[in-house]
């Protein structure tokens, strides 16, 4: 279960072939990469800072890789966060799931994300025209989270 | 044991406040994380304005998400921050 938070860019194809090397087990692969965009609540971003907290970071991710495998059958999960600085078109997160089939890549892949958005020790600072801001947490992504919460699949 | 408390701070709060870490004994009556961030509030200034009740902070102890009944104790490292926002 690689977990990491680095300054180093990633490579999906690198990290896509070494979570799959050599397990014929492995029939599904589903991967989402985010990327920093150039503008956020109206204002263009220049660059932007993130924190973390080294330690908690990767237990919180850890734990959420943990109960995914409670919910599906998955053969191996690789997640990376970048921490530092960083500019638009950058990629800044990669999750990566195998699993034997593709239902349960797709679903823990998607968990893993909106989990992580809401429980891993992670903060954005942007410099926009205006200065630097905190970036706020938002509430859409508080209910991405609640969604998988037991009694509000319906939702998902 | 180590009869201190280390409190670690991050982002906004870590701004605010003007440090990223502190040691403490651990005040005499604060047995929870509710205890702890009103004694820390009631230093005043940018601490008050920071850790005052209602303001939306995410408190850690040893590292775990704390709620505020979560009991502290000497040795424990305690973070306080803001909502998340990584990903």
């Amino acid at each position: 279960m690689p977990v990491r938070a680095q300054t180093e860019d990633f490579d999906v194809g690198a990290e896509i072939a070494r979570l799959r090397r050599g397990n014929p087990k492995v029939g599904a692969v589903a991967s989402f990469v985010g990327v920093v965009r150039d503008l956020n609540d109206g204002d263009s971003v220049g660059r932007m800072t993130l924190e973390h907290y080294p330690g908690m970071t990767e237990k919180a991710i850890e734990a959420i890789v943990t109960e995914a495998r409670s919910r599906w059958d998955i053969i191996d999960v690789t997640v990376v966060h970048r921490v530092g600085e960083l500019k638009p078109t950058d990629q800044i997160v990669l999750v990566v799931v195998a699993s034997g089939h593709r239902g349960a890549a797709f679903a823990a892949c998607e968990f893993i994300m909106d989990y992580l958005k809401t429980r891993a020790p992670f903060w954005k600072k942007e410099e926009t025209p205006q200065g630097g801001r905190w970036v706020e947490a938002r509430a859409s992504d508080d209910d991405a989270a609640e969604r998988w919460t037991p009694g509000k699949q319906d939702v998902a | 044991m180590n009869g201190r408390l280390k409190l670690v701070f991050f982002a906004r709060v870590r701004e605010d406040l003007g440090t990223n870490a502190e040691e403490i004994a651990l005040p005499t009556g604060v047995g929870t994380v509710a205890a702890l961030r009103a004694h820390l509030a009631a230093r005043g200034g940018a601490w008050g304005a920071t850790l005052a009740q209602g303001k939306a902070i995410r408190v850690a102890v040893n590292q775990e998400m704390a709620q505020p009944t979560t009991p502290v104790k000497p040795g424990d490292e305690v973070a306080f921050f803001p909502p998340v926002t990584g990903g």
